[in-house]
This record gives C-alpha cells, sequence and structure tokens, in this order.
C-alpha cells in the first residue's frame, strides 16, 4: 500500500473533496494501485528530454485586447444555485 | 425507399435521397424518433431526447430544400455526446454535478452542425466527465452494447456507439482524450474518428484533459466519417489551442487506390495480451490491405508500454485542474445547509461526482501536490515525448501505423469494474495517439466471440485524408460496417 489514510484525506483536502467515511478504505486501495501502477515511469531514461508542452508544438495565440463577448450574466446566472441581486450566495465568510 | 428502412441507411444515403425527394426530413425524423422510443428502453444510451426541436428543425430544413437552400448536412439527423453545450437543452456529463445544467451557449460543433443543417435528435449518455472506457460510471445508469445486451458498448462515448450500432442514429458526435470514440466504435462495430489534436474546436465541449481532448464523429462509415469531419473541422478563435490549418475536402481523396501506400505494423500490438480471435481478424483485414497494393512494414514504439501510465499522470492532473471549477457555488449540484464555504466546497463536489472522477481528482490532485510534481508530472510530460518521437520516426518510414483497437471484444457489465488498472489497460493501443495529438480511427474488421472487432489506423498530424481513405477502401472491399446487431435490422 503506497498511500496511506491520512495521506489520503490530505489530498481529498487539498482538492476539496469530501471523501466519506465509507468511501476510505476503497479509494486509499484503489488509489494506491493507481500510484504504484504509475510508478513504473520512473524506470524511463529521461535525460535531457524536454518535457512536452503541446503535441503539436505549437504556441500560446494572443488575441486582440478587444471586447467581443456581451453580456449575457442574466442567461448564465439561470444555472447559479443561490443568487440575491445578481451576485452569487456563499456561507458568510466574514463575521 | 420505404419509411420503414430509413434507419438502416447511412448519411450520405440519406441526403441523396432526400435531394431526390424520396422522402423528407420530417419523415425521417420520425422514424429515428420511433426507434428511439423502441429500443432505448433496454439500451439506455440517451440522457435527454430532443423529439420536439429534432421535428421543429427538420420542418425548417425541408422548406429550405424547397426553395433550393440548406447546407451539406441539410435535414440529416445525429445525436450528440452530453459533453456538448447545447443551449436551453441540459448538458450533463453522464455526472449528479450538472444534472440539472442547461447550458447558456452552444458549442461550436453543435452550432457548426446545425449551421450545415443537421437535425439533433438529442443527447447520449457517456461515462461521467467521459472518465472510463465502459459507460459503467455514468450517473444515469450504463449503456447496453445492442450486440449483447450484458455487455458494454465501450466508452466514454458509449451512448453514441450504441445509438449508431443500433441503427437509432446514422452518426453521433464523441469525444475521445484516451479512447473514448475508437474504443466505444470498435466494441459496437461502428466508424470511429478520432482526428489531429486542434483539429476541430473544443469551445463547448466539458474540458476533461485539455491537452488530450478531442471532439470527433462515430458513423457507420468511412465516408460519413469524412463528411461530417470537412463540417466540424477548421479554426476557432474561441478554442486557445485551436489550430489554424486549412480544411482539405474529405471527401474528394476517399477514392484513391491503396496501391503504394505504407502500412506500419507495430509488433507489440501483437504480443500478449492481445485476445487470439481478435488478433486474426485484424492480421486478416491487414492482408486485406496488403491485397490492393499496400505494403506492410514492421515499425517500432519503444515506449510504448509506458503510454498507459503517462496517460494516467498527464490526463488526472488536467482533470484535477479542469473539474476545480465545479464548486457548488455558479452552477452545477449545490450540497443542502453548508457549515461554512470549505463545507460547501467539499461536500458539494463530494457529493456531485462520482467515484471513478474522485479518484481522478485525487490522483491528479497527488500527482502536482508539493514534492512530487518532479517525480510525476514533469517525468510523465517527458515520457510523453519520447512516445511523440516514437511517432514521429515511424511516420518517417509509413503512411499509416495498423493494428487492433482494443484487446479484446466487449466485456460483461461489471467485468472490470473492480480494478481501475484492468479498465485503464483496455486503451492500451489508442492512448498513444492522443499523447501524441494524432488522428486515429477504428472500422469494424471482423468478429471474435460472436461480438465485433475494430482495426486501429493511426496517421501523423493532418493525417485524416490518409487514414479515411485507407477506412474507405477497406470498407469498399468488406461489408462488416454494414452487419447489424440482431434485433435492430
Amino acid at each position: 500500500m503506497s498511500l496511506d489514510k491520512d495521506q489520503v484525506q490530505h489530498i481529498a483536502m487539498l482538492a476539496r473533496l469530501r471523501v466519506a467515511d465509507d468511501e476510505i478504505a476503497e479509494t486509499v486501495d484503489k488509489l494506491s494501485r493507481i500510484v504504484d501502477f504509475v510508478d513504473q515511469l520512473s524506470q524511463a531514461d529521461t535525460t535531457a528530454v524536454v518535457p512536452m508542452a503541446h503535441p503539436l508544438d505549437a504556441a500560446q495565440r494572443l488575441r486582440p485586447d478587444a471586447v467581443t463577448e456581451p453580456d449575457e450574466r442574466d442567461e448564465a446566472q439561470k444555472n447559479a444555485p443561490a443568487l440575491s441581486d445578481g451576485f452569487y450566495l456563499v456561507p458568510k465568510v466574514i463575521e | 425507399m420505404s419509411s420503414k428502412d430509413l434507419h438502416t441507411q447511412g448519411l450520405m444515403q440519406l441526403a441523396e435521397g432526400l435531394e431526390n425527394g424520396d422522402f423528407t426530413a420530417v419523415e425521417l425524423v420520425t422514424a429515428l424518433l420511433d426507434r428511439i422510443q423502441a429500443h432505448d428502453g433496454e439500451l439506455n444510451a440517451f440522457i435527454t431526447v430532443t423529439a420536439d426541436a429534432a421535428l421543429q428543425a427538420a420542418k425548417r430544413s425541408d422548406e429550405l430544400r424547397r426553395k433550393g437552400d440548406g447546407g451539406v448536412l441539410n435535414g440529416l439527423p445525429l445525436v450528440h455526446k452530453d459533453i456538448f453545450c447545447t443551449r436551453g437543452v441540459l448538458t450533463t456529463c453522464g455526472s449528479r454535478m450538472l444534472e440539472n445544467f442547461v447550458s447558456p451557449y452552444d458549442a461550436t460543433v453543435v452550432g457548426r452542425m446545425a449551421d450545415a443543417g443537421a437535425v439533433m435528435l438529442g443527447k447520449t449518455n457517456m461515462d461521467e466527465f467521459a472518465m472510463g472506457s465502459s459507460n459503467e460510471t455514468s450517473y444515469f445508469g450504463p449503456v447496453k452494447n445492442p450486440w449483447d445486451l450484458a455487455c458494454s458498448p465501450g466508452g466514454s462515448s458509449g451512448g453514441s456507439a450504441a445509438s449508431v450500432a443500433a441503427r437509432i442514429s446514422p452518426a453521433a458526435t464523441g469525444t475521445d482524450t484516451g479512447g473514448s470514440i475508437r474504443q466505444p466504435a470498435a466494441l459496437t462495430g461502428t466508424t470511429g474518428l478520432k482526428p489531429t489534436y486542434g483539429r476541430v474546436s473544443r469551445y463547448g465541449m466539458v474540458a476533461f484533459a485539455s491537452s488530450l481532448d478531442q471532439a470527433g464523429v462515430i458513423t457507420r462509415s468511412a465516408e460519413d466519417a469524412a463528411l461530417l469531419l470537412g463540417v466540424m473541422a477548421g479554426f476557432d478563435a474561441r478554442d486557445s489551442t485551436s489550430i489554424d490549418h486549412p480544411v482539405p475536402d474529405y471527401l474528394a481523396g476517399l477514392g484513391r487506390p491503396l496501391k503504394g501506400l505504407r502500412v506500419g505494423i507495430v509488433r507489440q500490438h501483437f504480443d500478449a495480451g492481445l485476445d487470439e480471435e481478435t488478433g486474426s481478424a485484424v492480421r486478416e483485414a491487414l492482408s486485406v490491405l496488403e491485397a490492393q497494393g499496400a505494403s506492410l512494414t514492421e515499425v517500432d514504439l519503444p515506449n510504448l508500454d509506458l503510454s498507459v501510465p503517462t496517460y494516467y499522470v498527464v490526463a488526472p492532473a488536467e482533470c484535477s485542474s479542469n473539474l476545480s471549477r465545479f464548486d457548488g457555488v455558479r452552477f452545477g449540484h449545490r450540497a443542502e445547509n453548508p457549515e461554512d464555504l470549505l463545507d460547501l466546497y467539499c461536500r458539494s463536489r463530494g457529493e456531485g461526482f462520482g467515484a471513478e472522477v474522485k479518484r481522478r481528482i485525487l490522483t491528479g490532485t497527488y500527482v502536482l501536490s508539493a514534492g512530487y510534481y518532479d517525480a510525476y508530472y514533469l517525468k510523465a510530460q517527458q515520457v510523453r515525448q519520447l512516445i511523440a518521437d516514437d511517432f514521429r520516426k515511424a511516420f518517417a518510414d509509413v503512411d499509416v501505423i495498423a493494428g487492433p483497437t482494443a484487446p479484446s471484444p466487449a466485456f460483461r457489465l461489471g467485468d472490470k469494474t473492480d480494478d481501475p488498472i484492468t479498465m485503464y489497460l483496455n486503451d492500451i493501443y489508442t492512448i498513444g495517439a492522443n499523447l501524441a495529438g494524432l488522428p486515429g480511427i477504428s472500422i469494424p474488421c471482423g468478429f471474435a466471440s460472436e461480438l465485433p472487432v475494430g482495426l486501429h489506423l493511426v496517421g501523423p498530424h493532418f493525417g485524416e485524408e490518409q487514414i479515411l481513405r485507407t477506412a474507405h477502401q477497406y470498407q469498399l472491399l468488406t461489408d462488416w460496417h454494414t452487419r447489424c446487431p440482431e434485433g435492430y435490422a
């Protein structure tokens, strides 16, 4: 087992992901298997190999700094779970 | 042709029938909506059926045709994988997270198809966020394979593949990050095309792993795939990785005979791990190409064995980043009664995502976390470069690389769900093309255990014409692509 329960809980917190108590044992087991599996990469000799940045070696394109999109806030916010006057509502963060 | 058998026809034949006035788009769409009614109960290929909108669109296309107008796909029906945003229509991505998400805009692929006159029948079921090879990770339940309802149709574009195989739709869109178009095409006896990375816009396609994701199609023939690719392909300023490269007439090149074509065979593709009957069907297909004047040469891809582990670092890393947008605040699932903001994030994501998606997010977070980045992510991008270099060298000597699409025919639902690695290895022959950004196509080439087998053809960057032509020439000589599962004729 390459990962333990505490490590998985730590990663889950970094990912802002609740892993329920009844899921944790299976998660630790399967994640460990995945990590063991990808560990075979360490055997590859990659001395002086430049890591791939883009499969076709393309560079990031820039666009002119111009307004191109219309304001569609109302349309987009139709999917919001909680709104007030066009603002997204979240639990109180400042006491 | 009677309206009774319209479902048996491919896009090219349907286009001709519409043009000749043999039937109308309304008749065609009605016939196919009836097929959905009759068969989707057992297949579960659809998440949303857009019957009313489809009939409206069909009516409009008939009117346009009467005026002598209409695009190249005018009146032709198709279905979209539920990963493509469709304005005013549910776009769930197979997830509880997006169970109620109605997209405010159309994906570029959806828009281009509609502008050319295509009529959307509905949105197809898929592995959750396209993460899976069996369609079993969908929040909406697994899709069944029309060739054997106890089997998986493959994934993640399983609903698209099943609907084309079952003669419900002549064509479907799909997406392919590690094999998600080609593997289900192989397992359902359909033709599945994944274009070159950047060939088709990713705008409005829910992102999984952005350096690998590419949109494509599942059809009943290479000719139909060529027709659709011509509509979908091309530069889109809204996708930052879209490539500005001319779009050829994909149909025009199909007729060129195979004489002189250099076909590369990868020895490792036929090693242990490949089902025997699958291997025989593929070797038989290669001899068909050879008999047409193609030459077969062995090519070496020495780092091929590392493609699956490379993929399972790169794809989860990008997924963990892409899926951070689902926070329960702006759209998507939100947990009830959160204690505070942290609880809102953690529980909304914990409840909204299924087990496989969570595993990939956690894997990705781990390989990107402090102290592990160099050992995993950077290392994987270096190995990825080695794999891409292997392909580059191979394509100096050959025009197309051919082999099996999947190591075995369709497996039974539930057979591979216990061990993630067994499931991951199903994509061993397809993942390389995604890592290197290459186009690939899977076409039916026989049967193993009475289930379809796929022949996989990979081309160099922007080599779609070459693989489509090879596939089409093969389909002129064989009839595997016309075989229909029992009960769906």
